[in-house]
């Protein structure tokens, strides 16, 4: 089918162009950097205006901040404790960075900047600099017992050590890869069998009646990737709460 | 795959917009929205235990106020089962007392009465005496005896005794 010139573009979407005219073009501002502004923007906007009421009884928006307030900070004292409040913050920034990239993603001609291998890295890597920084500002050298825990076998270590050292370094690289993968794979998805739409409508006769299968896919693939959307910021809000308990608790 | 294709001069332009939007959305969230959200979650829950603070006191002194009205209410009628017992203890009394002073004086004019009837019968037998006497002096004097009054009026009065009261 891809051979008569209309191939299946699942890749272009992913393509990186510079908005604004020649000032986005002279500052290297891309599509995706103005979705990130869009997205910073929608959150502050949901904290700050959603929360102007500052009602005791909350109405619509209001309920949805603390919701999404009362959601992180739950997560972040049950997985680290109370000393784990002061992460909160960065944690929350995490979390609706990448719930609203993903989020907004979803939307026709949007561009999602969580697709980007480069991007997840370096919230990931954000992450692990934080984790690393903390165990070493609370635990100075005991950090390195991190790597040895207590009570194993001394004979044990040339074969514990690597495998802890290794398991450390590859913290950063499953988070950022899980995320990117999941993201490209929905979209790539989406765009594979809209593509099957309309190739499968210019088939004759049969063609608009055929095409109602790709197309009743991709209606139920939006429904999983907003619940994909979801569970990736999720799950990498989550993983660096658990990072983070390690870090400060060690082990 | 566009994504590794690192040698994009956009790739880092991009990262290093990312990095500027996340620490401006950083900043803005930790120093101005989340505290905000904070102060309103404490602000509604300070209220709520408030509220349930005052509902608890409304409660114990609604209770305090049930406690002291039975106390009130068991007093009362303490007081009054008292009152009555007294009172009734009292009336028997003088009750008792007025019986007493009926039946005394009641006995008082029985024996007065006896008396009297006594008296009444005594005259009455005195009297009968000295007419029996009389009487008997003057069968005697038509008979034809004579007999010295003293023995006579011994005579009647032996007969008199010996025939009744």
């Amino acid at each position: 089918m891809a051979a008569e010139g209309k191939a299946i573009d699942a890749l272009g979407q992913f393509e990186l162009s510079t908005v604004l005219g020649p000032i986005g073009a002279a500052v290297g501002f891309t599509q995706s950097n103005l979705h990130m502004v869009i997205a910073a923007g929608l959150i502050v906007a949901l904290m700050v205006y959603g929360m102007r009421p500052a009602a005791m009884v909350p109405g619509r928006l209001q309920s949805l901040a603390e919701a999404a307030y009362g959601f992180i900070d739950d997560m972040v004292v049950a997985q680290v404790g109370e000393e784990g409040r002061r992460f909160f913050p960065f944690v929350f920034t995490l979390f609706m960075f990448i719930l609203f990239g993903n989020m907004l993603g979803l939307f026709p001609y949007a561009f999602t900047y969580t697709s980007h291998i480069s991007l997840t890295f370096t919230l990931a890597l954000m992450v692990f600099v934080l984790i690393t920084a903390v165990s070493i500002a609370l635990h100075g050298r005991k950090f390195l017992g991190y790597f040895f825990p207590e009570g194993a076998p001394v004979w044990l270590a040339p074969i514990i050590i690597p495998v802890e050292i290794v398991s450390y370094l590859s913290r950063p690289i499953s988070l950022s890869i899980r995320l990117f993968a999941n993201m490209v794979a929905g979209h790539v998805m989406l765009k594979v069998f809209a593509t099957f739409v309309v190739m499968l409508a210019g088939l004759g006769a049969i063609g608009p009646f055929v095409s109602i299968m790709p197309l009743a896919i991709n209606v139920a693939l939006v429904g999983f990737e907003v619940l994909v959307a979801f569970l990736q910021a999720y799950v990498f809000a989550i993983l660096t709460c658990i990072y983070l308990h390690d870090a400060v608790h060690l082990h | 795959m566009p994504q590794l294709d690192f040698s994009n001069p956009l790739m880092t332009s991009k990262l290093v917009w990312l990095v500027i939007i996340f620490g401006v959305l950083y900043f803005v969230l930790k120093s101005y929205a989340l505290p905000r959200v904070a102060s309103v979650l404490e602000e509604r829950a300070g209220r709520i235990k408030a509220d349930l603070d005052a509902a608890r006191d409304a409660q114990a002194a609604g209770e305090a106020a049930l406690a002291e009205l039975r106390a009130a209410t068991a007093a009362a009628k303490a007081e009054a089962q008292a009152a009555i017992a007294t009172a009734m203890q009292e009336a028997q009394k003088k009750a008792a007392a007025e019986a007493e002073a009926i039946n005394a004086r009641l006995t008082a004019q029985v024996a007065e009465a006896e008396a009297r009837v006594a008296a009444a019968r005594d005259a009455a037998m005195g009297a009968l005496r000295s007419v029996a006497g009389e009487t008997a002096m003057a069968m005697l004097g038509r008979l034809g005896v004579s007999a010295p009054a003293n023995d006579v009026t011994a005579a009647v009065d032996r007969a008199a005794t010996q025939g009744g009261r």
